[in-house]
């Protein structure tokens, strides 16, 4: 027996990783690099796909759809952002401090993470109702007459954007909460007795401790919004007309409902790409690497 | 994370507070017991004075989110000519539970039962398959084990979206469409990164000493992952397995794309279904709605701290 065999007695090899990698490369690696095969062929679902080179990119570049859903994703993926980091930051701030009513505020909060997103749009379906629901109701109050929020073009990728911010929101404040309960108190200490202000303590030791999150928060967003569809699915399906339809469902609707798989393949090669692309961008603007720093001098 | 300690949970949370456990600080606002003297009245994060700007944000999206959930309940509890007479907002006059019986009579249990089976046996999976990879990452020394973890941590990034199509392909060709495996397979599948990165992370708490021991006491790989690692690696299994599990329960888009059939569909489907059955049976729809939360809400109320902690276990990478 060699050295080398007597140092790894009692250690487990790759066997034992093997089971694990083997199942994820299968139902998640394997089909990455077949979205990419499948978007240079004609598949319908039914028959074998069919090669034909370039035909879906070239399609793509044509499809004013495209653009359209593309527009539309970006706007949603902004507007998130903002709307969810703009609401979870301060939320989460303030439900990390101790307290019984926060508690019992944050047991409330949270309920939303535990249903799912056909629940969340099964909900809000009801709620927008114009005929049934609550929108009936509430609408005419803030001069939508018809209370026909969701039936409207112009209102209807509003009422998109507020309710994916209901849904994954509690997700970004639970975040934000854990974060700023691990900034070190000390800090606050120092910071009061300097004379600071609550909105100078908030600006100038808050903010720049929740880097991270806000990083974290940030990119789970972006990525989000560039590829989840279900909500848009069953909210609105899209409509009316494309007013709703972003890239994601886009996708969905080519593949699944036209039965066109291999331009759907195209376009989620296009999300993967753009999802990847877009993480990667805001991991190295903001200096992800540098975030060490922050902790100088503790 | 141990199940033992959830029952401090509801508690305004005196532990896991290293902040407020060394300093003198005690929590401001209106959980300060009284009898703690009234520090001198200085503007800062220590302050004694209530947050107005704090507590109006937090009041005005507490009711953002509590008005949907009270209205989810109340009017489940309404019957449906109630509800048209009345309009959705009217305090409801007699409370009736027939939107219940008509859910449970209708294939809703079918739907629940399916959930069941894959959340099962995606946990089952996920747990099976996580644990001896997570110990082989922690202990082993081979580079094809370090390049499967970070292989492992690629995967995080994979959107489930962008391969429904490749999917939906392999799984007709492997004949498992419209069935429960092709909803369980790639679940399971897209929670295992996940779950081995978390797991890896708390099995690297355990001592060296104690492998060390289990070495001398001339225990294989296969002995030491059980008699050792499988006790203490418990509260990371558990929080795995809630965080599979809820993926499980909520997934919409896999049952979406690989089944079709009533006999394999799912709850989440079916709440799609109903909306598109009795759209204009509001009361029916919300307790259909409630009714698949509930098995979510009961685990919620008994261990709220760790149901969360399965929930975030993916924004900690």
């Amino acid at each position: 027996m060699s050295t080398a065999t007597a140092v790894r007695v009692g250690r487990p090899g790759f066997v034992w990783v093997a089971p694990a990698l083997t199942f994820f490369g299968l139902f998640a690696l394997l089909p990455m690099v077949v979205v990419v095969y499948l978007s240079f062929t004609a598949y319908d679902g039914l028959n074998p796909p069919r090669w034909v080179g370039l035909e879906n990119w070239t399609r793509l570049g044509s499809d004013p759809l495209f653009v359209e859903t593309l527009r539309l994703s970006f706007v949603l993926t902004v507007a998130s952002w903002v709307l969810q980091t703009a609401v979870a930051l301060p939320l989460g701030v303030w439900l990390a401090r101790r307290g019984r009513s926060r508690a019992l505020l944050a047991a409330i909060f949270f309920v939303p993470l535990l249903m799912s997103s056909a629940a969340i749009a099964v909900l809000w379906g009801t709620l927008l109702d114009p005929n049934f629901g609550l929108a009936s109701v509430l609408g005419p109050l803030v001069g939508i007459d018809d209370g026909n929020v969701i039936g409207d073009s112009r209102y209807a990728f509003a009422a998109v954007i507020l309710v994916i911010g209901w849904q994954y929101m509690p997700f970004h404040t639970l975040l934000y909460q854990a974060a700023a309960r691990a900034i070190p108190v000390q800090l606050y200490e120092a910071a009061r007795i300097d004379g600071a202000g609550r909105w100078r303590t908030f600006r100038s030791i808050t903010v720049p401790q929740l880097r991270d999150t806000i990083i974290t928060s940030g990119v789970l967003i972006v990525v989000g919004s560039m590829t989840t569809f279900e909500v848009v699915l069953i909210l609105t399906g899209g409509g009316p007309g494309t007013s709703t339809r972003i890239l994601p469902l886009h996708m969905y609707l080519e593949g699944f409902r036209s039965f066109d798989m291999g331009y759907a393949s195209a376009l989620a090669v296009v999300l993967l790409v753009i999802g990847t692309a877009l993480s990667l961008f805001i991991a190295r603007v903001t200096g992800y690497r540098k975030m060490a720093s922050q902790r100088e001098g503790m | 994370m141990t199940t033992v300690s959830t029952g401090s949970t509801g508690s305004t949370g005196s532990t896991g507070s290293t902040g407020s456990t060394i300093t003198p600080t005690v929590p401001t606002g209106p959980g300060r017991p009284a009898g703690v003297p009234a520090p001198p009245a200085r503007r800062g994060r220590l302050r004694r004075g209530f947050n107005w700007l704090g507590g109006l944000g937090a009041g005005a999206w507490f009711v953002l989110v509590a008005v949907p959930l009270y209205f989810l309940f109340v009017t489940s509890l309404r019957s449906s000519s109630d509800y048209l007479a009345d309009g959705p907002l009217a305090l409801p006059t007699g409370l009736t539970t027939e939107n219940y019986f008509d859910v449970l009579t209708s294939n809703f249990p079918l739907y629940f039962l399916n959930n069941v089976i894959v959340a099962a046996a995606c946990v089952a999976i996920v747990l099976l398959l996580a644990l001896p990879a997570a110990y082989a990452i922690v202990r082993s020394r081979s580079r094809s084990v370090a390049r499967a973890f970070s292989i492992m941590l690629l995967g995080l990034a994979v959107p489930a979206q962008a391969v429904i199509v490749p999917l939906y392909l392999m799984v007709t060709q492997l004949r498992l469409y419209d069935t429960l495996l092709a909803i369980i397979l790639p679940t399971a599948a897209f929670a295992l990164p996940l779950a081995v990165v978390v797991l890896t992370s708390s099995l690297r708490d355990i001592p060296n000493e104690l492998f060390e021991a289990a070495v001398l006491d001339g225990a294989g790989p296969a002995r030491t992952l059980v008699s050792l690692v499988l006790p203490l690696a418990r509260p990371g299994l558990a929080t795995i397995g809630i965080f599979t599990a809820l993926q499980a329960w909520n997934g919409f888009l896999f049952p979406l794309v690989l089944t079709q059939d009533a006999s394999v569909r799912v709850l989440t489907l079916g709440l799609w279904d109903y909306q598109g059955q009795y759209g204009t049976n509001v009361p029916l729809i919300t307790a259909a709605v409630l009714l698949s939360l509930l098995p979510l809400l009961v685990v919620y109320l008994l261990g709220r701290r760790q149901l969360l902690a399965g929930l975030t276990a993916g924004a900690g990478r």
